[in-house]
This record gives structure tokens, C-alpha cells and sequence, in this order.
């Protein structure tokens, strides 16, 4: 069996306080020094296929944003491995790997405010020598162009566009390093509605064109139903339920996930329709002090002793849909 | 008040009068919320649908001002009203919940503390007493063990617990009408279902009538019972929920249903509204959707008169007919 174009294997990021001397000692003599760390990533297995789109989705503090950042590089893991093309992903230095690259939530943070969106987009390709100078405004010119934006603006400031132009920007900034891999961390999740169809649109055509592998990070279900062709729904720092997104949509088979489904508003058209919700019980516990067996025990409704016990591990359900809970058939 | 709406909301105009020019924020809006009524207020950013809650509870600071309208509560008028009359009203007749508790709750008192400023500036009650009514709204808007969170501070809260704290001070004391504005577009979605199902069984057993403002259709629409569309400083469509969504007369709000990915089928593309939200410095002359707009003509360089219909209304020479929609 080929290796997948990404694997990812019992990738963990731990986030320990870096205490001062003042403070260890502190809390040796007994003072309220947080002193536990985040196990804000705990053991994820991931596989991507050249040209797939993978949804990755949970609430704050799931992991699911550390997990992106780990893929593409700008992270180091505590332990485990991101392989692609079953080559580790170089993270550091001038030969890093540029085939995966990221596109953030906020562009308003993203983007140099003191450099023009020509120069923002050239630096990376500039630097790892992709383009020389003589073909530099063609270059970047074209990058811009593929992602929808007006190449005669690039001599302007970020601070002249609006927020939907500036992802744009930060697009063609990815495509300018020619990746691969784009790894999108909530990429509409600040746009306005009718903004969001056209990023997610121009996503959908570089994927067509492009042949480009998305791993597509967002809290939004409509939205990754819509646009990932897998998803992996991820709950305090593990992955809790993976499969095809018909699957995982039409029948999910962890309670999280119909929790997280339930919970969902619909779109109502009926004037008399009286909406019930469901919603999950309780609150998502901190991740400082995470819940014993399965994360999600405390809120389940159908928890077992042996869920506060023991952890189930993803079990296959066929077809490439695994869950990790002890009652799911 | 036989008759008269509780919040009567007429031509009411807000603008910001800035060194670029005249910004017109909120430019004649008008609306009425009856008792107990939940109306939802959607609309993209820079629309004007903060400006008309932030209006409608006289929180409008220079260069802002209201310019014209009137705001009406239980037949009062609100716009004009001295500064220190409206602070009678505000918090005790019409309250307001915001985005982000992490900003309008004080990160250096307890809530208990908070709470009892919130009460002792409409009653006077003794600490206990003031504790009491404290920790029973806490515990109505879910907070477990209220008595003992009254000692704790905001940061010590998650952002849910958070936003029921600031839900829980505006039912204090049993507003009439409570402004929500994004109440829970910074929670999570399993969070935001708690607080959508709670506020609704809250309103209902109070009778408090609710204007939620969002960008988000469908939490709009799962507890409103009517719907208005703003854009660019006015309400562009306004009907009982399912018929506006079902069947969009405007333009905008059908194409806003359009792009929704929960409206598409995966891999095809989404229907887009070209172009971004106008300046509100300079909107184009007549409908300001005009430029933006598939079914515009020569008749829209005027701006459209409001066209009722039903218990609906509108704003367009060429609405989107009934049949067209589904």
C-alpha cells in the first residue's frame, strides 16, 4: 500500500507555563502557580489524499487550529510525525518546506500593515527562490489575478481594502510559494455572508484548477459539509469521529458530533415553525484538567462507567468512518 | 396601553458626523416590537443594525447623533430625552446585551458586586436583599451555584457563563424590551444553542420582548418570529420569518439566501452578490443595492417607496416575484 500524500501519525502538542525561578519557587512552597500543562493536540492520526479537501472541525480550544499549524510546519510537534509524500515536512530554516502553506482566520492580523500587497506577496517566492527579480511583477501580478484581486492595486497599503480584498491577498501570498497543500484556518469565519460565497467559491476553483490539496479548519458545520469532501470532528485535543462527509453528516455515530449537529440553527421557512433545540449539556471542560476515559463523558448522555475509564480508541465502521466511542454500532 | 406596540420605532435617523462627511449610519428606520415578541434585526457589517439598537437605548456618543425619528417606549419618547431621564429607563424599562462580555463587564469587581451597582441603580435594597435577587437571576439563566459565583470575577467565567451573567443583568429588573446584539457570535455552537433555547423560554415566561441583531440568518431565524433586513442604513424587507425566507421579495436578502452554503449542494458553486457593501460616505443616488444588483433598471436611480404586502414590506421596484424563489 502507497503511503498518503499527508500522513500525519500520534502527532501531541503539549503547552507547559515557562515558569521563572520566582515562580517554581513559589510554587514549591505551596502558592497557586499554575503548573500543569495544555495537552492541547493528544495523539491524532490523519491521512490525506493529493487533491482531497479535509474538513477539520470542533469548538475552542479543540486543537483544531494547533493540529493546522503542526501540517504546516510553522509548529513543532511534542511528538509524533506530519509525513508528505512520506518525506517529513521540514519546518525550520532556509530549506523549509514550502508545499504546505497557511491562510489565517483574520487578515486584518495577517498582513504587514507597512508593506504593499506587491512586497507581501513576492517575499516568500523572493526569498526560496521561486522567481528572480526580472519576472517578479509578472509573478505576483499573476498570483494576485488567480486570487480574484486587481494586480493594478499592488502598490497599495492592506489597510485600503476590506476584509474579504485582504484575504485575497493573503490567498494569492499562499499561492505565490506554489504549495501543494493549503492549510485554511477559519478563512471566512470574520468575512460578511455575502463575502464568505466568494472566498469559498475562489477556494472551490483552486481546487479545481490547482488541483490543490485544502485542509480546511473551521467551527462552522454547514460549511465544511459544503465544501470538504472527509472531515475529522475534533474534541479536546483528540479526534472523536472521521470519515467521508455524507457519512459523518448523514449518520454520525459519535454524540459529540450529533450534539454538535443538533446544535446547529437551521435556516426556518415555516412562519409557525417553533424551533427545538437541543442542546449538548454543560460546558467544555478545561483542557488544564481533562476529563479521565472519553473527553466527552461528563456531557454525554448515554456515558457508561467504562466511559470515565477507559479511552476508546477510533474503531472502524466501514467505508473509511471510524468513531471513538465505546456504545457507537 | 391599549393598542400602542411597546417600542415604536419611526423614521428614525442616526448619523455620524465625521471630517470625511456625513456618515448615515441608521438613515429611516422604522418598526414596531409588541409585547413578548422576539424580532430579529440582520444585517452585514457597517449595514446599521448596531447603530439602531445602540440608538434605541440612547448610547449614540459624538460625532453620532440621532438627526430625526422617534423612538417610542410605551408610548414615551425616548430620542431627546435628557440624559438623566434616560438613565431611569436604561437597565430598568429597556436593556441591552452585548457582543462581548469580556468588554462590557468590569474584569476588576466581582459579579456580585457588579450586580448589585446593576440593582441599587433603579432600588434600594439592603446587600442581602440585593445578593438574593442576584443569585435568583443567576440561577435563571443557568449558572450553577449562583450564590457562591456572586464572589467570583469575570475571568474566572468561560464565555457562555460569561454571557449569561450579562443576559442575567439585563433581566435584573424585568425589562420591558432587552437589545441583544451578536449575543452569542463569540460562542461556540454548542454553547450558542443553550443560550438561544434558554433566552427563548426566558422571554416567553416574562413576557420580555426581544430585538435580536445578527449576521446570522439562521439563529435569526430560529427564535425570531419576524425579520428585518437592513442595508446600508435602512430595512430593505421585513415579514414574519418563514415567509421572508421562503419566499424573498428584495433582491439582497434573496441573494444573502443564495450564498448560504447550507442552501448549495457540495461542489457547486455558491451563488455570489458581486462588489462588497457601499461606503456609507458616498452610497450611490437611489437604492444603494443598485450597483450590486441583478434586477436593477433605470427606475432604481430613485429610492424605492416601502411597498407593503400582507404582513410584509419592501423596499424595490423589482422585487423578486413569489414564484421565483423557490
Amino acid at each position: 500500500m502507497t503511503a498518503p500524500f499527508i500522513e500525519v501519525r500520534d502527532l501531541h502538542k503539549r503547552f507547559a507555563p515557562s515558569l521563572s525561578l520566582g515562580d517554581k519557587i513559589a510554587a514549591r512552597l505551596g502558592a497557586r502557580v499554575e503548573t500543569r500543562a495544555v495537552h492541547a493536540v493528544d495523539g491524532v492520526d490523519l491521512r490525506v489524499e493529493r487533491g482531497e479537501t479535509l474538513g477539520l472541525v470542533g469548538e475552542s480550544g479543540c486543537g483544531k487550529s494547533t493540529v493546522g499549524r503542526m501540517i504546516s510546519g510553522i509548529m513543532t510537534p511534542t511528538s509524533g510525525t506530519v509525513r508528505l509524500e512520506d518525506k517529513p515536512v521540514r519546518v525550520a530554516g532556509a530549506k523549509a518546506d514550502t508545499r504546505v502553506q497557511m491562510i489565517f482566520q483574520d487578515p486584518f492580523a495577517s498582513l504587514d500593515p507597512r508593506m504593499r500587497v506587491g512586497d507581501i506577496v513576492a517575499e516568500g517566492p523572493l526569498a526560496h527562490g521561486l522567481v528572480d527579480k526580472a519576472g517578479l511583477d509578472d509573478y505576483v501580478a499573476g498570483h494576485l489575478r488567480r486570487a480574484g484581486f486587481d494586480p493594478a492595486l499592488a502598490d497599495r497599503f492592506p489597510h485600503q481594502f476590506s476584509g474579504g480584498q485582504r484575504q485575497r491577498i493573503a490567498i494569492a501570498r499562499a499561492l505565490a510559494m506554489q504549495p501543494d497543500v493549503l492549510v485554511c484556518d477559519e478563512p471566512v469565519a470574520s468575512l460578511d455572508v455575502s463575502i464568505q460565497a466568494q472566498i469559498i467559491n475562489l477556494f472551490m476553483q483552486l481546487r479545481r484548477d490547482l488541483s490543490i490539496t485544502l485542509i480546511f479548519i473551521s467551527h462552522d458545520l454547514t460549511l465544511v459539509r459544503y465544501i470538504a469532501d472527509r472531515v475529522a470532528i475534533m474534541y479536546l485535543g483528540r479526534i472523536v469521529e472521521t470519515g467521508p462527509a455524507d457519512a459523518v453528516f448523514e449518520t454520525p455515530k459519535h454524540p459529540y458530533t450529533q450534539g454538535l449537529l443538533d446544535s446547529v440553527p437551521k435556516l426556518v421557512l415555516d412562519d409557525d415553525e417553533i424551533v427545538t433545540l437541543r442542546p449538548i449539556v454543560g460546558e467544555i471542560p478545561s483542557p488544564l484538567a481533562p476529563p479521565a476515559g472519553c473527553r466527552f463523558n461528563p456531557r454525554c448522555p448515554l456515558a457508561i462507567d467504562r466511559c470515565r475509564e477507559e479511552t476508546p480508541p477510533l474503531r472502524p465502521f466501514g467505508g473509511g468512518h471510524d468513531v471513538a466511542c465505546h456504545l457507537a454500532e | 396601553m391599549s393598542g400602542a406596540p411597546l417600542l415604536q420605532v419611526t423614521d428614525l435617523k442616526t448619523h455620524f458626523l465625521t471630517r470625511e462627511g456625513v456618515v448615515k449610519a441608521v438613515d429611516g428606520v422604522s418598526f414596531s416590537v409588541d409585547d413578548g415578541e422576539i424580532i430579529g434585526l440582520v444585517g452585514e457589517s457597517g449595514s446599521g443594525k448596531s447603530v439602531t439598537g445602540f440608538s434605541l437605548i440612547g448610547l449614540i456618543d459624538p460625532p453620532g447623533r440621532i438627526v430625526g425619528g422617534s423612538v417610542k417606549l410605551e408610548g414615551m419618547e425616548l430620542v431627546g430625552l435628557p440624559d438623566r431621564e434616560m438613565r431611569k429607563l436604561r437597565g430598568a424599562r429597556i436593556a441591552m446585551v452585548f457582543q462581548d462580555p469580556m468588554m462590557t463587564l468590569n474584569p476588576v469587581l466581582s459579579i456580585g458586586t457588579q450586580m448589585r451597582l446593576a440593582l441599587n441603580a433603579h432600588d434600594r435594597l439592603s446587600r442581602r436583599a440585593a445578593d438574593d435577587r442576584a443569585a435568583q437571576t443567576l440561577a435563571r439563566v443557568g449558572i450553577p451555584d449562583p450564590r457562591a459565583r456572586l464572589q467570583a470575577y469575570p475571568h474566572q467565567f468561560s464565555g457562555g457563563m460569561r454571557q449569561r451573567v450579562a443576559i442575567a443583568i439585563a433581566l435584573l429588573h424585568g425589562s420591558r424590551v432587552i437589545i441583544a446584539d451578536e449575543p452569542t457570535t463569540a460562542l461556540d455552537v454548542s454553547i450558542q444553542a443553550q443560550i438561544l433555547s434558554e433566552i427563548r423560554d426566558l422571554a416567553r415566561e416574562n413576557g420580555t420582548a426581544l430585538v435580536w441583531i445578527s449576521h446570522d440568518l439562521s439563529t435569526v431565524s430560529s427564535l425570531a418570529s419576524r425579520l428585518m433586513v437592513m442595508y446600508a442604513g435602512r430595512i430593505v424587507e421585513a415579514g414574519p420569518v418563514g415567509t421572508v425566507l421562503r419566499a424573498p421579495r428584495h433582491p439582497y436578502t434573496a441573494g444573502l439566501l443564495k450564498s448560504l452554503p447550507a442552501a448549495a449542494r457540495p461542489g457547486e458553486p455558491l451563488a455570489q452578490i458581486p462588489g462588497t457593501t457601499p461606503s456609507l460616505l458616498n452610497l450611490p443616488e437611489g437604492c444603494p443595492f443598485r450597483p450590486r444588483c441583478d434586477r436593477a433598471s433605470e427606475a432604481c436611480a430613485v429610492y424605492p417607496d416601502l411597498v407593503q404586502e400582507d404582513r410584509r414590506s419592501y423596499r424595490c421596484h423589482n422585487p423578486v416575484a413569489a414564484t421565483e424563489a423557490a
